[in-house]
C-alpha cells in the first residue's frame, strides 16, 4: 500500500513508522519544508539544540542510553558541517545515527550556492553510509535503508542530503518491514566451529581473562546478561574497555575494573600475563593496547567482533569469530554447559591469587586530603550519593573522563555514555540532554572539565527550554588537566596554553540560564552540596573546586608494556622524576 | 595511480612482529553503479594508507546497475586482508575477490601509443608493433598509433622499446583481471 504525499511529509511519516518519537535539530532554509511537515503532526518531538553538533552529540546520548537509534535534523551548509564532529564521534564510538541534511534544490547543486557544501562528499569518510537523494521516487526507500544500515552489524551514523525540491515533490510512500537490503547483510550468528574450539580453548586455560568492549553493549542488554552468565559458570576475571563499562557489574568479585592506559593494575597486569585471551567486542585500540610487540606476549587470543575488519587489524588473533555479540555468547554458554565443562579449580586458585597481589597494590588509591577536594574523592562521593538511584552518566573528555571511569562504578549497560574513539570535548552536556530526554525521571549527570564544559556551554538553553533538570558536575582544576599533565609528563613542565584563563563565574552562569549554580571547595561541605545538586529539581551547574595539580595514575605511558604501569604512589615519591619515564620514542605518540 | 604513504618511523604502537613481505594482489570489487561509489573506494585506500598501484571501472552489468573495480594492491598479507574486509564493509560493495589468491588470474590491460618518426625508426617502430601483435589504429606520414593488449610488463617493454623511435604518449588502461576456469568470482 502506497499512499502519495510530499517528500518532506515522507521524512515525517517514516520517523513514524521506525518508531522515532524524538529528534534533535536546528531549523534553516534548505529544511523548512520539513518542519513544517513537523509543525502538523504530533507523533515526533523536536528538541532545538543550540549548535547542530550538540544537536548530533544529543543523539548520540539518546541512541547509547536506550539502545534506539538517534536521529538529528540540520539544515545545509554550516548545519551539516557543524554536525560532522559529531557524526565522526558517533562512527569511532559504534553508535545508530540517523542524521537528515537539507540541501540547495537539485538544479543548484554544484554553483556554489547560498548555504552548499558537499554534504556527500564531506561525509563520506565520517559515515558509515550516506546518500544524496536527487528524487522523490527514492526517499521512502532510502529513508528507511537508512535506519537499516544505522542499526545493523556495526551500527555506526548515516546521512540523508535531502534537496529542497525533493522535499516540496509529490510522490509515492510506501514502507515495507520485509524488505531487504542487497547488499549489507551483517553476519549475526558465529560459525559454530569456531565457538566450539572457543569453548576448548576456554576450559583448557590456566590464566584465562575476559576482555569486552562497547560492542557488548551495542549488542543490547541480552549480551551483557550472557557475559555475566559465561563470567559466572566458567569463573573467568572479567576487564572492559572505557566503552564497554556497565555491561558486566562492577561489584561482582570478577570484575577488575577498566583496562588500558588509565586501567588498573589488576587489569593490565592479568592482560599481560595471561594465557587465554577472550576479546568480546572490543577492538584493540592503542590506548588498550600500548606498546604492541609486548602486548600480551604469552597469551592465545580470541576475539569476538561483528565487523569482520576489527579482527586481526592491530593484534593478529589465534581464533577470530564473525559474529554479533549476544549470539556468539549465547552459544558459548550453551556448549560450555552442554561440554560438562568445569573450571579448573587449581589453576584458578593461583591465577586469582596473583590478581589478588595486584589488586592489594590498590591503584586507583590516592592521598586524600582535609583542605583541598581531591577530583577521584569527588567522584567516589557523587557515585556513593548517587548509588540506587536510576542514574546516568555523562562525560566530556580528560582527566576527570578518566576518573569517572575508575571510581564511578556501574551494574548496568546503557548508563555510561562518553566519547571513546573520538575524544570529544563538548560531548558530554549535548549526550546528557539526549539521556534525559529519553529518561526523563533518571538522574543524569554530565562529569565535566571547566574546560570542555565551555565547548558546547550554549545547550544549558536547550536543558532550560525543555526544563531538564541535566547535573552537570564541574571538576575545576583550571587547567586543561590532560594537557597539563602530559606537558608535565612529557615536555618538561612548560604548561603551553593549558591554563583555563578568564574562566566565567559557573554559578552566575548557571543562573543566567535559569538553573541552579553551586559552588563547594570544602570537602567537609561536598557531600551536602552534591546531596543539594541531586534533590534539586532543575538543572544544576555544580563548580566543584578541586586540586589543581592532581594527575590521573594509574598510567601506562607512551610506548609502555601493560605490565611497566606508573603508579600514583611511584609519581609521589620524592626523586622520581615523572619526565624521564617516558622515552624520546613514546614521546611521539599520542 | 599510486596513493603512498611516506614511510615513518616505527612507532612502538605499531606491530612489529608477523609483518611479512609485501605482495602484489589484484582484486575484484563487485559495486551498486551509483553517484560517488569510485570515491569510496578510492578514499578508502587513501584514508587507511592502502596502495593503489592499478585501478579500472567501468558498468558491467546494466540492467543490475552494477560495476566492476579491478584494483591492484600492493602490501603485506595482513594488510591486504584488511583491504579486503575494508572494502566489504562499504555498504554498496557487492562482494569482493582477491583474485591472486585465487591463483593464476588472467590481467590484461590495453594501452595506446603515439610514435612520430620518419625513415629507419618509423620502419623499425612498425616491425616491433607486428612482432608485439600492436594493431594500427592511426597513422599520419609522421606518426603511428599502436593499440596493444597484453599483461603490464608486455606493455611496459612495448613502451621502452618505443622510446628511442619516436614515442609521443601513452594512453593505459589499467589492469582488468578475471580468474580462470567455469565459476564466477566470489
Amino acid at each position: 500500500m502506497s499512499k502519495q504525499m510530499s517528500g518532506a511529509e515522507m521524512v515525517v511519516q517514516a520517523l513514524k513508522d521506525q518508531g522515532v518519537d524524538t529528534i534533535f535539530g536546528y531549523p534553516g532554509g534548505a529544511v523548512l519544508p520539513i518542519y513544517d511537515a513537523l509543525f502538523h503532526q504530533n507523533h515526533v518531538r523536536h528538541v532545538l539544540v543550540r549548535h547542530e553538533q550538540g544537536a548530533a552529540h544529543a543523539a548520540e546520548g539518546y541512541a547509547r542510553s536506550t539502545g534506539k537509534v538517534g536521529v538529528l535534523l540540520v539544515t545545509s551548509g554550516p548545519g551539516a558541517t557543524n554536525a560532522i564532529t559529531g557524526l565522526t564521534d558517533a562512527l569511532l564510538d559504534s553508535i545508530p545515527l540517523v542524521c537528515i541534511t537539507g540541501q540547495v534544490p537539485t538544479h543548484l547543486i554544484g554553483s556554489d550556492a547560498f548555504q552548499e557544501c558537499d554534504t556527500t562528499g564531506i561525509t563520506r569518510s565520517c559515515t558509515k553510509h550516506n546518500y544524496l537523494v536527487r528524487r522523490v521516487e527514492d526517499l521512502a526507500r532510502v529513508l528507511h535503508e537508512a535506519f537499516y544500515v544505522a542499526a545493523s552489524g556495526r551500527p555506526g551514523p548515516v546521512v540523508i542530503d535531502i534537496p529542497k525540491d525533493v522535499q516540496f515533490a509529490s510522490g509515492a510512500y510506501a514502507f515495507d518491514r520485509t524488505a531487504k537490503h542487497k547488499t549489507y547483510a551483517p553476519r549475526l550468528k558465529g560459525d559454530m566451529d569456531a565457538i566450539r574450539r572457543a569453548v576448548e580453548m576456554m576450559a583448557r586455560a590456566k590464566r584465562p581473562i575476559l576482555y569486552t568492549g562497547g560492542g557488548v553493549v551495542n549488542s543490547g542488554p541480552q549480551a551483557s546478561a550472557l557475559l555475566r552468565e559465561l563470567a559466572g559458570l566458567t569463573g573467568f576475571p572479567v576487564t572492559s574497555t572505557l566503552m564497554g563499562l556497565g555491561a558486566f557489574p562492577a561489584s561482582d568479585p570478577k570484575w577488575l575494573g577498566m583496562l588500558g592506559m588509565h586501567g588498573t593494575f589488576e587489569a593490565n597486569n592479568a592482560m599481560h600475563d595471561c594465557d587465554l585471551m577472550v576479546a568480546i567486542g572490543a577492538r584493540f585500540d592503542d590506548r588498550i593496547t600500548g606498546r604492541l610487540d609486548a602486548f600480551s606476549p604469552g597469551s592465545r587470543k580470541i576475539h569476538v567482533d561483528i565487523d569482520p575488519s576489527s579482527i586481526n587489524k592491530n593484534v593478529k588473533v589465534d581464533l577470530g569469530i564473525v559474529g554479533d555479540c549476544a549470539h556468539v555468547l549465547d552459544d558459548m554458554v550453551r556448549l560450555w554447559r552442554s561440554g560438562g565443562h568445569r573450571p579448573d579449580a587449581a589453576a584458578a586458585k593461583d591465577w586469582w591469587e596473583r590478581i589478588d597481589r595486584w589488586r592489594a597494590r590498590k591503584s586507583l588509591a590516592f592521598r586524600n586530603s582535609a583542605t583541598v577536594i581531591k577530583p577521584q574523592w569527588a567522584i567516589q562521593r557523587l557515585y556513593e550519593l548517587t548509588k540506587g538511584r536510576k542514574t546516568y552518566v555523562t562525560t566530556e573528555v580528560g582527566q576527570h573522563q578518566m576518573w569517572a571511569a575508575q571510581h564511578f562504578h556501574f551494574e548496568e549497560p546503557n548508563r555510561w555514555m562518553t566519547s571513546g574513539g573520538l575524544g570529544t570535548m563538548g560531548y558530554g552536556l549535548p549526550a546528557a540532554i539526549g539521556v534525559q530526554m529519553a529518561h526523563p525521571d533518571a538522574l543524569v549527570v554530565d562529569v565535566a572539565g571547566e574546560a570542555s564544559i565551555l565547548m558546547n556551554m550554549q545547550e544549558m538553553s536547550t536543558a532550560a527550554q525543555y526544563r531538564l533538570p541535566v547535573k552537570i558536575f564541574i571538576l575545576n582544576n583550571e587547567y586543561m588537566g590532560m594537557v597539563r599533565q602530559w606537558q608535565e609528563l612529557l615536555h618538561g613542565g612548560r604548561y603551553s596554553h593549558s591554563y583555563s584563563e578568564s574562566l566565567p563565574d559557573f554559578v552566575k552562569l548557571a543562573e543566567a540560564y535559569g538553573a541552579h549554580g553551586i559552588r563547594c571547595s570544602d570537602p567537609a561541605k561536598l557531600d551536602d552540596a552534591i546531596r543539594e545538586m541531586i534533590e534539586t529539581p532543575r538543572a544544576v551547574i555544580f563548580d566543584c573546586l578541586v586540586d589543581k595539580q592532581e594527575n590521573c595514575f594509574p598510567m601506562i605511558p607512551s610506548g609502555k608494556a601493560h605490565n611497566e604501569m606508573l603508579l600514583a604512589e611511584l609519581a609521589d615519591d620524592a626523586g622520581v622524576e615523572l619526565g624521564a619515564v617516558i622515552d624520546e620514542k613514546g614521546k611521539m605518540l599520542v | 595511480m599510486t596513493v603512498q604513504t611516506a614511510s615513518a618511523p616505527p612507532s612502538p604502537y605499531s606491530s612489529a612482529i608477523g609483518k611479512s613481505n609485501p605482495e602484489t594482489h589484484t582484486l575484484a570489487v563487485l559495486v551498486d553503479n551509483e553517484p560517488g561509489v569510485l570515491a569510496r573506494v578510492v578514499g578508502l585506500f587513501s584514508a587507511r594508507g592502502f596502495n593503489i598501484e592499478s585501478l579500472t571501472v567501468t558498468e558491467v552489468a546494466h540492467e543490475a546497475h552494477l560495476s566492476r573495480i579491478t584494483v591492484q594492491t600492493r602490501g603485506a598479507p595482513e594488510t591486504i586482508e584488511q583491504v579486503r574486509h575494508q572494502l566489504e564493509r562499504l555498504v554498496p560493495v557487492h562482494q569482493v575477490t582477491d583474485l591472486t589468491l585465487r591463483g593464476s588470474a588472467i590481467e590484461r590491460e590495453l594501452a595506446m601509443v603515439k610514435v612520430a618518426g620518419r625513415g629507419d625508426a618509423r620502419v623499425e617502430a612498425l616491425r616491433l608493433a607486428d612482432a608485439f601483435r600492436a594493431r594500427t589504429i592511426d597513422a599520419t606520414t609522421g606518426s603511428f598509433v599502436f593499440e596493444l593488449t597484453g599483461r603490464s610488463d608486455k606493455i611496459d617493454q612495448f613502451v621502452e622499446l618505443m622510446r628511442p623511435l619516436g614515442l609521443v604518449e601513452v594512453a593505459r588502461t589499467g589492469i582488468a583481471a578475471i580468474g580462470r576456469g567455469p565459476e564466477a568470482a566470489g
